[in-house]
């Protein structure tokens, strides 16, 4: 089942309340943040802490993602080397920007879970592209490896590396929003959005979301809780969407019970990716699967 | 491990512990000075895990001063942990 991604919630990885509490927060995922959420003369006590909490607290259904430092820092090896051996769901890897440093990352991995004695297929990893060479390179970047399941655009050090102002309408980074996305889709991944940094403007958060999911992003990533739900309302199935995965999911239990294996509903034929999505709306809208 | 100068970690902030250490002369001892938001509740087994972390490390001339905020056993390790490796460090 596609994991729901509605929401990524950034949790300063030297926060210890906020991070003991990350699973009441109704997020879907969780970004244990070692970058820029933690202060430089920091870095080591975060990594320490993160990496306890990783061992010893239940964050329920949350998917758990870790944002390491990157490996050209004094701190992204290190992170690496605590946090890889945990297996978090996945790592999220900032400011990439080309195919080959996501290449060398990825070894070092793959490196530390052989040391282990961790398969190299479980853990998956995020890309943060967040300069204007790592836009340009976005295609080749996610089609690297099939450890990539999302790829995410960091607006505010995108802005910055493009020197232009964070517009409200975002029309500065408009151009690589698109491109971000489409590189995802082309790779069958998810594409998350950046963050809205107003928390106190629910209707922008809500505008903007709005925008993000037409045009192709899968979720957001979000800095405050309280941003939480305007996200979830504005990812919410329509009621036709729903109705129409219910009828779908309904026929193909009927037609498996008859031991029938390719059937159509309202005149077009259901084949795996139909269902695929059928099921994905149904778990968006919290319905289970199994009760109909 | 061997504690060659003063560090500290964490903070005074709500579920976490501000742990400041600096070394004693051999055969000093551990000098443990714990104050916490639920000391009646938690003093001693706060003490208890700063004493086992300390055997980890094999630490034993240490001055330690806790100033505990609820910090889970976890958040204590760590930050325990994070002033030692500094207070080791060139």
């Amino acid at each position: 089942m596609k994991k729901k991604r509605r929401t990524m919630l950034y949790i300063p990885g030297n926060n210890p309340a906020m991070l003991q509490q990350g699973g009441v927060y109704g997020a879907d995922s969780l970004l244990l943040d070692l970058e820029d959420a933690v202060a430089i003369n920091q870095k080591d006590a975060a990594r320490i802490l993160v990496r306890n909490i990783l061992k010893e607290i239940d964050f329920y259904d949350a998917e758990i993602c870790v944002r390491v430092n990157h490996i050209d820092t004094p701190f992204g090896m290190k992170d690496l080397e605590e946090i890889v051996p945990l297996q978090p769901d996945a790592i999220r890897f900032p400011k990439t920007e080309t195919p080959e440093e996501l290449g060398r990352l990825i070894e070092i991995i793959e490196h530390i879970e052989d040391k282990h004695g961790l398969p190299h297929d479980k853990m998956t990893l995020h890309v943060m592209i967040e300069t204007a060479l790592g836009v340009q390179n976005v295609f080749d970047i996610a089609k690297l490896s099939k450890r990539v399941d999302a790829i995410t655009i960091g607006g505010q050090d995108l802005t910055a590396d493009m020197n232009i102002t964070n517009n409200r309408d975002g029309s500065g980074i408009d151009l690589a929003r698109k491109m971000i996305v489409m590189a995802a889709k082309a790779n069958k991944i998810d594409a998350i959005d950046t963050v809205f940094v107003d928390i106190n403007d629910d209707e922008g958060l809500r505008k903007e979301a709005e925008y993000s999911k037409n045009i192709g992003f899968t979720g957001k990533a979000v800095i405050n809780p309280r941003q939480i739900d305007i996200i979830h309302e504005v990812y919410q199935p329509t009621q036709e969407e729903i109705r129409k995965a219910y009828k779908i999911i309904r026929a193909f239990k009927k037609n498996k019970e008859a031991g029938i294996g390719v059937f159509s509903v309202d005149g077009k034929m259901v084949d795996a990716p139909v269902m695929a999505r059928a099921a994905y709306v149904l778990e968006l809208a919290e319905i289970d699967f199994d009760s109909i | 491990m061997e504690i060659i100068k003063k560090a500290q970690a964490g903070s005074f902030e709500s579920s976490d512990i501000l742990i400041l250490i600096e070394p004693l002369d051999k055969k000093t001892g551990r000098k443990i000075e714990i104050d916490s938001t639920v000391m009646k509740e938690y003093g001693d087994s706060i003490k208890k895990l700063i004493n086992n972390c300390l055997d980890t490390y094999q630490v034993q001339n240490i001055h330690l001063i806790a100033k505990d905020k609820g910090a889970l056993d976890l958040t204590i390790s760590a930050r325990l942990e994070t002033a030692l490796k500094r207070a080791s460090q060139q």
